[in-house]
């Protein structure tokens, strides 16, 4: 067993690293405060191909393994949960769900263009009164001769407003028992006539990023944008939540990381009674349990990623390290702000950032307590993982590259 | 043009350094490529998009830490050499500058030899000029923009930028520059690049293999300490306007003999 990182892996990681500092670090504050991203970071990402990293160079990628993409999602998350999320919903989400699921076309005509960063996407499931109870989202899609019509309101989508494409998930049998069978996958343009789209305003975090709603009005999708088979729509978004958590993972330990150094540089400088704070050991149990957290998270995305470069199944694992780090990063960013006292509690420290931006990670991309689930259904034998007629591709680096 | 790139290790520019019993630490912190170098290499680059030729990463170092050529080739240098033997520890730059003159010999025919303005850990900004004046080449130091390069009449024309003001010279090929961050931002390392750069091979020469006699040292460092701290105070200039902040202030430097 070798947990040491590749040479390769440690040159993306302070590349990754580098760009967040130097290029986005400086204004993110602001970029918060204002409510929205800097125009130029999506461009830039799209520049250096952080946006395709994770898909064979065939498809427009970069060729680099899983393990990358999550190397990636933590940098890009030690600087802000804006930047990660973008992986998230782009690379995690859509581009690796077109990888797994698409047929030659589709990855020709819409994989290619993603992976290069010429069009952003994002993944459309959510809805106003389905997010945990996916089975029974609402927003349908009829078949009429050799196109679908789709109509309904998808809600929480992150990059809403500046996506090109969806891959999103309607209902197309809705008399379907069980109902999740009854459920299909599309990748819509949306730009199509029939949308129409925002952004939700008041969030409490990620306040540097885009969430928004899409709302389908007979929007007409050709049979051909069908993700998978009519029916298949569960298991490819149940496949689009392996990839987007195992970013959400490993951002979420970028977080911990971040509130671990932020509390690090304050500890030595503040003083109490004429000593550095990082001498009374009820500061310094914050920060072994932040460094302890931020390891184990490590190692749990670490593994999830390694099951991916192998091709393995990894639902089990990729939704504990979601679990266990988003919980865990938002306690690092709690005790964070604890340790800054009331300095922690203003934006002229990121912690209060850290803070608001870790709490939604609890919530989005399968809720922790349908985390907890999964990993009940694992623990007494409920659940067992079945073969999918299209698994995600184990990285290979020579047809990848 | 051939154009070669001196490139070092050095730790991570975030990285706490200590000093116990004489032994500089910097912990488990990384090496990186000396940041300076970084904007030689992205100057070779460039000269090679615009007029052609290759580049060349050239270190010296221990065999084992090759942070600073790996980087180099990611972004996009075509070959690296690394020169190691166990006699260059401790060497002082005269002598690196020797045994790095040796090396850019044994490569041959170099057009241009590019150094960062100074390393991060010794910070002397000598190897440049003595590696120049042991090859017998013409020294620019301090470059921030390449302005012309003539290569049929074999000259290069740069500006020299100074505290006191910019300077543009000219100089026959093959030379040493020297190139500041005013040159300009250098470029990430690529996917590809890190790619090529994880797998590439290159030679590593030792003194024996460049043909010379292991220099002594006319400098060592017999003693090394960490700077003694200073107690710094802090004092908020109070004043209800900028204005008055800055006449408060103003008012305290002059009080202070500061000004």
């Amino acid at each position: 067993m070798d947990f040491k990182l590749s040479e390769e892996h440690l040159m993306v990681e302070r590349m990754v690293r580098d760009f967040a500092a130097k290029e986005v670090l400086p204004s993110i504050q602001e970029q918060d405060r204002a409510g929205g991203m800097a125009p130029f970071v999506l461009p830039r990402m799209a520049e250096l191909g952080i946006l395709g990293i994770t898909i064979p160079v065939k498809y427009g990628g970069q060729g680099m393994d899983y393990i990358s993409l999550g190397l990636v999602s933590e940098e890009l998350e030690a600087v802000d949960t804006s930047l990660r999320v973008v992986i998230s919903v782009h690379s995690g989400l859509s581009c690796l769900t077109l990888l797994q699921w698409g047929n030659e076309a589709q990855k020709e005509k819409f994989l290619q263009p993603l992976a290069r960063g010429e069009k952003i996407a994002c993944g459309a499931f959510t809805e106003p009164g389905a997010g945990s109870d996916f089975a029974h989202i609402q927003a349908s899609a009829k078949k009429e001769g050799d196109s679908y019509i789709l109509s309904g309101e998808k809600m929480w989508i992150s990059l809403a407003t500046s996506a090109d494409f969806a891959v999103a998930t309607f209902r197309t049998a809705p008399q379907a028992e069980p109902a999740y069978q009854g459920l299909s996958t599309f990748i819509v343009n949306l730009n199509s006539p029939g949308i129409t789209r925002g952004d939700i305003h008041g969030k409490l975090g990620v306040r540097a990023g885009s969430t928004g709603w899409i709302n389908f009005q007979e929007v007409r999708v050709p049979a051909e944008n069908l993700l998978g088979e009519e029916g298949e729509g569960f298991k490819v978004t149940m496949s689009a939540f392996d990839n987007g958590r195992y970013t959400v993972a490993a951002g979420a330990t970028g977080l911990i990381r971040a509130s671990l150094e932020a509390s690090k540089n304050y500890v030595e400088e503040r003083l109490i009674a004429g000593k550095p704070l990082s001498e009374y050991q009820l500061i310094q149990s914050k920060i072994a349990r932040m460094a302890l957290d931020y390891q184990a998270s490590r190692l749990l995305y670490l593994q999830a990623g390694w099951l991916k470069n192998q091709g393995l199944r990894n639902t089990r694992e990729t939704s504990a390290a979601k679990w266990f780090a988003t919980d865990a990063s938002f306690m690092a960013a709690s005790e964070a702000l604890q340790i800054h006292g009331a300095y922690g509690y203003s934006d002229e420290y990121p912690v209060e950032r850290y803070l608001r931006n870790a709490r939604g990670a609890m919530i989005y991309e399968g809720s922790n307590e349908i985390q907890s689930l999964i990993q009940a259904g694992y623990a007494l034998d409920k659940r067992r993982d079945k073969k999918l007629r299209c698994e995600l591709p184990a990285y290979d680096r020579e047809t990848w590259t | 043009m051939k154009i070669i790139v001196c490139v070092k290790q050095v730790p991570d520019t975030a990285a706490t350094m200590t000093v116990e019993n004489g032994v500089i630490s910097w912990g488990d912190a990384p090496l990186i490529i000396n940041p300076w170098d970084e904007y030689a290499v992205e100057a070779a680059l460039n000269l090679v998009a615009d007029h052609g030729g290759d580049v060349t990463a050239l270190c010296l170092g221990k065999e084992e830490e090759t942070e600073a050529i790996k980087h180099a080739l990611a972004m996009g240098a075509d070959a690296a050499v690394m020169v190691s033997d166990p006699a260059l520890k401790g060497v002082d730059n005269l002598s690196a500058s020797k045994v790095l003159a040796a090396a850019i010999e044994k490569i041959g025919d170099a057009d241009l030899v590019l150094f960062g303005q100074q390393s991060v850990d010794t910070d002397t900004g000598l190897l440049p000029v003595q590696v120049a004046r042991v090859l017998g080449w013409p020294s620019l130091t301090l470059v921030s923009k390449i302005e012309n390069v003539a290569a049929d009449d074999g000259n290069i024309q740069v500006l020299r930028s100074m505290e006191e003001g910019g300077q543009v010279v000219d100089a026959p090929l093959p030379a040493v520059m020297s190139v500041t961050k005013d040159y300009g931002e250098p470029r990430y390392p690529s996917f590809m690049g890190i790619r090529k750069a994880s797998k590439a091979e290159y030679p590593v020469w030792s003194l024996g293999d460049l043909g010379i006699e292991a220099p002594t040292s006319a400098v060592s460092w017999p003693e090394v300490m960490e700077p003694e701290e200073k107690e710094i105070i802090t004092e908020i200039i109070p004043g209800d306007t900028p204005e008055e902040k800055a006449q408060n202030l103003v008012e305290k430097l002059i009080a202070e003999k500061v000004l």
